[in-house]
């Protein structure tokens, strides 16, 4: 039987009276790669906010591991801290790329800092700028460190929008490594937010597709792109869709 | 002579540091509220905390002055741990509320100017509120030096207020400014050049020491 790690029901965000995410039920499996794909502005990137307790939902409930979360009732830090988000955007501190790998290990005053640490940016490849001042890094080595930064934490749920959006073709590949032996490895469940389709069939089990804060379909991979149910999915995978 | 030089350098320098801890201690919290809550009355303080930036220095050593005097409201009450007029205690009072808007402003400023999906990244990576409040003032840390620095600027330098409450009174009030006034209205010009040149030498220090700790910080 599959474990079920977060239950999304009737769940909206709205953002000045617009409602930016509408979703009726969507579950998300432990230990699987989901992947949203979606036109620019359909609700990704709030969805993940969601999911992470970043933003407070206006309706509806998040059953995650079992516990039940709505806009009354968010959960505690410890609950939290077993969630992680890269950002579309890597925001750095205006610290070193160590210390910035070493923040959130830090904060949660985890065994074996320094180990886990030095580990995650060996991973990503940022091992030697570790004493670089991290603002001062190129866009693809931000993104690379904040990705260091997610998984040094070893989170249950690691939520990463477009994680390889600034990256080069070699690198693309080793973070696509990595997200795939994370997910192997220690069954990290992840929700990957990503624009290209490609990406998401290397990468998930399931794959859904989210357009004007709708969920239109979930199915699994390589069903989602092979015989998509709804015309909309349809015209999204083959690059027809006009937005 | 030299001595007299030396007193009112070291009381300027007393009287401006005490206050500017003053100032610190209370527009440090109150500008990091402002720049990372939500909470209402907002609006309002910030109002009043740029009125304060912006509010005549003279002015307030008049209110200091009217409140302190013995026929004010605080005069009157003949309260052990308030300052006397003409003291570097009433000095102190003045600077520190002209200071602290600046220190609460720009230190607000500064944090206003944080991308706010910082906050959430921060939050994401798994830190309290109090660790998120921390983390950002310490993302910041060029700005609220700054704020400290321009909190000295503006009150090493201030003459209207410490000449009302103080009084420039030889060898218990009199600081750089006030003897330079003096001083030039008496046409002793070299020791009111000397003060000046103190004066800024001073200002220029204090930003240099400033810019060595950014740096340390930075590190
Ligand atoms: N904090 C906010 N305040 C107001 N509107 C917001 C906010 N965050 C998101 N929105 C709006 O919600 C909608 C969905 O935004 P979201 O960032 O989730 O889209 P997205 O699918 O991630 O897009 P992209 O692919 O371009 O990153 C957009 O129309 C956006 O303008
Ligand atoms: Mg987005």
């Amino acid at each position: 039987m599959t474990e079920i790690v977060y239950q999304l029901r009737n769940l909206a965000k709205e953002y000045a009276g617009r409602r930016v995410l509408d979703i009726d039920f969507l579950d998300i499996y432990r230990g699987e790669v989901l992947a949203i794909v979606g036109p620019s502005g359909s609700g990704k990137s709030t969805l993940l906010q969601l999911l992470n307790f970043l933003e407070s939902p206006c309706q509806g409930t998040i059953t995650f591991n079992g516990e039940v979360y709505h806009s009354a009732r968010l959960p505690s830090l410890e609950v939290r801290r077993r969630v992680t988000t890269v950002f579309q955007r890597p925001l750095l501190l205006n610290r070193t790329v160590w210390q910035n790998v070493f923040y959130g290990l830090a904060l949660r005053n985890s065994p074996e800092r320094e180990q886990r640490a030095r580990q995650a940016l060996n991973q990503v490849g940022m091992l030697d700028a570790a004493h670089q001042g991290a603002l001062s890094l190129s866009g693809g080595e931000g993104q690379r460190v904040s990705l260091a930064r997610a998984i040094a934490l070893q989170p249950q749920v690691l939520l990463l929008d477009e994680p390889t959006a600034n990256l080069d073709p070699y690198n693309i590949r080793k973070i696509e490594d990595i997200i795939k032996d994370l997910n192997r490895d220690q069954q990290v469940t992840m929700v990957v937010v990503t624009h290209n389709i490609f990406q998401a069939r290397r990468l998930a089990q399931r794959v859904a597709f989210l357009m004007e804060g709708k969920l239109i379909e979930v199915a699994s991979n390589p069903a989602f792109f092979e015989s998509p149910q709804d015309a909309r999915t349809a015209a999204f995978v083959a690059g027809d869709m006009v937005y | 002579m030299i001595t007299d030089f030396s007193e009112i350098i070291t009381l300027s320098l007393r009287v401006s540091g005490i206050a500017l801890f003053f100032s610190t201690l209370l527009g440090l919290p109150i500008g990091a509220l402002i720049g990372l809550y939500r909470f209402p009355g907002r609006k309002l303080v910030v109002a009043l905390l740029y009125t304060g930036m912006g509010f005549p220095p003279v002015v307030i050593g008049l209110l200091v002055y009217l409140l302190l005097s013995r026929s004010g409201p605080l005069g009157s009450l003949g309260l052990p741990w308030l300052p006397e007029l003409f003291t570097p205690g009433a000095m102190i009072i003045a600077q520190t509320i002209i200071s602290f808007p600046m220190v609460a402003g720009f230190t607000m400023a500064a944090i206003l100017a944080i991308d706010p999906q910082l906050r959430q990244q921060i939050r994401s990576l798994g830190a309290s509120e109090w660790q998120i409040a921390m983390t950002l003032l310490s993302e910041v840390r060029l700005g609220v030096i700054v704020s400290i620095v321009a909190g000295f600027g503006s009150i090493i330098s201030e003459v209207g207020a410490v000449m009302l409450v103080g009084g420039n009174i030889a060898g218990r009030t009199r600081v750089m400014t006030t003897a330079i006034v003096l001083e030039t209205r008496k046409g002793n010009f070299d020791l009111a050049l000397a003060l000046g040149a103190v004066l800024l030498g001073l200002t220029f220090l204090a930003n240099l020491i400033m810019l060595r700790l950014q740096g340390k910080v930075l590190d």
